[in-house]
């Protein structure tokens, strides 16, 4: 009897669903609104003339984006003829982006050449000890430079698209640029799914470290030691990193999901909600390309030590000291610190 | 020069779907690309109407200004005309259109949608007028031989007007003064940013 019931109570839950699809599709399907009544006009023999209270353009357009109908070809996108928002989204793709982007992009650089003018490379205060310390695994430096890789690649591939046209296009010829851009397109879709996988698993192997922190806020209002001389105390990552850290996954989730939404066209979006990811997709990467440089200048040119860290994997002594002494402190506490850096072997005489 | 424009005279469209039918077979369009087709709007109740769309050759066309590799050109005619050697297939043009008109050969299929198709105004391509080449990228080019596209000249209503803007909008407003009623030169607002008085 048992089964019976569970029978009778997953046949009520069926016909619930259908019910609540069938809603939903007549909701999708509901006809365009009827025009009003006062169009109604008679013949001149008094007879109510149905031509004249035809649906009008201008009406509809008045009331709805987009002006669809019922069409007879499979392809049930054709019945939208006409969305004027198709005219919108050419001025953001061609102007409004284009000045996101630069802005972002060429501020993002015009302030890390200045701040290297003024402050210069930040030294290892202490000089170098000499002793080193793993500071990320083979595992872990090989998904940061895999995703690395594809970003710089999906952000070249990106930025060609925006900027390819009025900047590379007159100086390689329509050709050339068509063959890059192609080759271009090709590596943008494709490496966005190591580029993906890499961002879900940077998420998962560092989130540990990257919960917010009551030692953040001091940081943050020490000036993290960029700004002057001064070494807050930070653990594993510090509030910079941090920010970096939640930038690449929410920028990247962000970028991801309208990306795919972009590539795969018409699965649960139409036309406006492809241009609505468009924008998303186009402004957030502008954003998260102008963040990443600053990334790279830090990680390179602008602080002495620091690219060892995903370089090598082990990191000056002084330099955990200085920068991430808590850290240091955990590490050390596990016995992990202060290994001297290995040593050619003496070969024994013989 | 003329500037070529459609228009759909949507009282008299009886939805017969012969200018789909005429493009298809003029252009040898594959399988799954619709360079035209027939819409009914408020389909079975009083004052249906049916529309038949294809890309209208706007002024200022918004897939020329949003295609990134500028592969759009318009003729001296002001038909809007594409090459599809520098097509990349990206799909941009179709997020723009305002009418739906770009299509491609595999669509959802990522990576590649293939080269970008649309209606050529019966003006084939970039290749040489009436060339092999053209006909089997984009179809006949009628309009080099002085002819207009197939659609519009087949037109058993003359719903379908193709040919120079001030004569057809000529046209429709004389149909409209006459019979006293007209639904609106569809598409025209959004593609050419004028109306004709109905």
């Amino acid at each position: 009897m048992a089964t019976f019931a569970g029978r009778i109570r997953f046949l009520v839950g069926a016909v619930a669903l259908m019910l609540v699809v069938a809603g939903a599709a007549y909701a999708q399907t509901a006809p365009a609104p009827a025009p009003a009544p006062q169009q109604q006009q008679a013949n001149p023999g008094g007879a109510v003339n149905p031509t004249a209270s035809a649906v009008k353009e201008d009406d509809l357009l008045r009331q709805l984006s987009i002006i669809s109908g019922r069409g007879s070809i499979p392809d049930a996108k054709a019945y939208n003829i006409e969305q004027p928002a198709g005219r919108d989204w050419q001025h953001f793709h061609e102007v409004t982006l284009r000045w996101i982007g630069a802005i972002a992009i060429l501020g993002m650089l015009a302030i890390l050449v200045l701040f290297f003018l003024i402050r210069g490379m930040v030294r290892i205060e202490s000089g170098r000890s000499g002793r080193t310390l793993v500071r990320f695994t083979a595992f872990e430096r090989f998904v940061h430079w895999m995703t690395a890789t594809c970003f710089v690649i999906l952000a070249i591939s990106g930025l060609n698209i925006t900027f390819g046209k009025p900047l590379l296009l007159p100086l390689i010829g329509p050709e050339a640029f068509t063959a890059w851009s192609q080759w271009a397109k090709y590596a943008h879709n494709y490496l966005s799914f190591p580029f993906t996988l890499g961002v879900v698993v940077i998420f998962l192997i560092w989130l540990a470290w990257n919960i917010p922190g009551r030692a953040d806020v001091d940081w943050l209002k020490r000036g993290g030691g960029i700004v002057g001389h001064d070494h807050p105390p930070a653990p594993r990552f510090n509030a910079g990193q941090k920010m970096i850290y939640w930038i690449v996954v929410l920028g990247g989730a962000a970028v991801a999901i309208t990306g795919y939404l972009l590539m795969f066209p018409f699965y649960g979006t139409d036309i406006a909600s492809m241009q609505l990811a468009q924008v998303i997709h186009g402004i957030v990467a502008a954003l998260f390309v102008a963040v990443m440089l600053a990334h790279i200048y830090i990680g390179t040119i602008g602080m002495e030590g620091a690219f060892e860290a995903m370089g090598t994997g082990d990191v000056d002594v002084n330099w955990a000291r200085e920068h991430h002494s808590l850290w240091l402190q955990e590490e050390q506490a596990k016995g992990h610190a202060g290994e001297p850096p290995p040593r050619g072997r003496m070969a024994p005489a013989e | 020069m003329a500037r070529m424009k459609f228009l759909c005279d949507a009282d008299r469209c009886i939805e017969c779907n012969a200018c789909v039918t005429a493009c298809k077979n003029e252009h040898e369009v594959p399988w799954g690309i619709n360079r035209r087709r027939v819409v009914t709007i408020n389909d079975g109740k009083p004052g249906e109407r049916s529309v038949t769309m294809a890309c209208m050759h706007c002024t200022e066309a918004p897939c020329a200004a949003v295609c990134p590799v500028n592969c759009f050109y318009t003729t001296a005619d002001a038909v809007v005309l594409h090459s599809k050697d520098l097509c990349i297939g990206c799909g941009y043009c179709f997020y723009a259109c305002p009418f739906g008109a770009p299509q491609y050969p595999r669509v959802g299929n990522f990576g590649s949608r293939g080269k970008m198709d649309k209606c050529t105004y019966c003006a084939g391509g970039p290749e040489a007028d009436g060339s092999k080449e053209e006909y089997e990228k984009y179809g006949a080019n009628r309009l080099a031989e002085g002819k207009l596209p197939l659609c519009a000249e087949m037109c058993s209503t003359k719903s379908l007007l193709a040919g120079d803007g001030e004569i057809i909008a000529q046209i429709y407003k004389e149909r409209v003064v006459k019979r006293g009623y007209g639904s609106g030169a569809w598409g025209w607002k959004t593609a050419y940013r004028e109306t004709i008085a109905s």
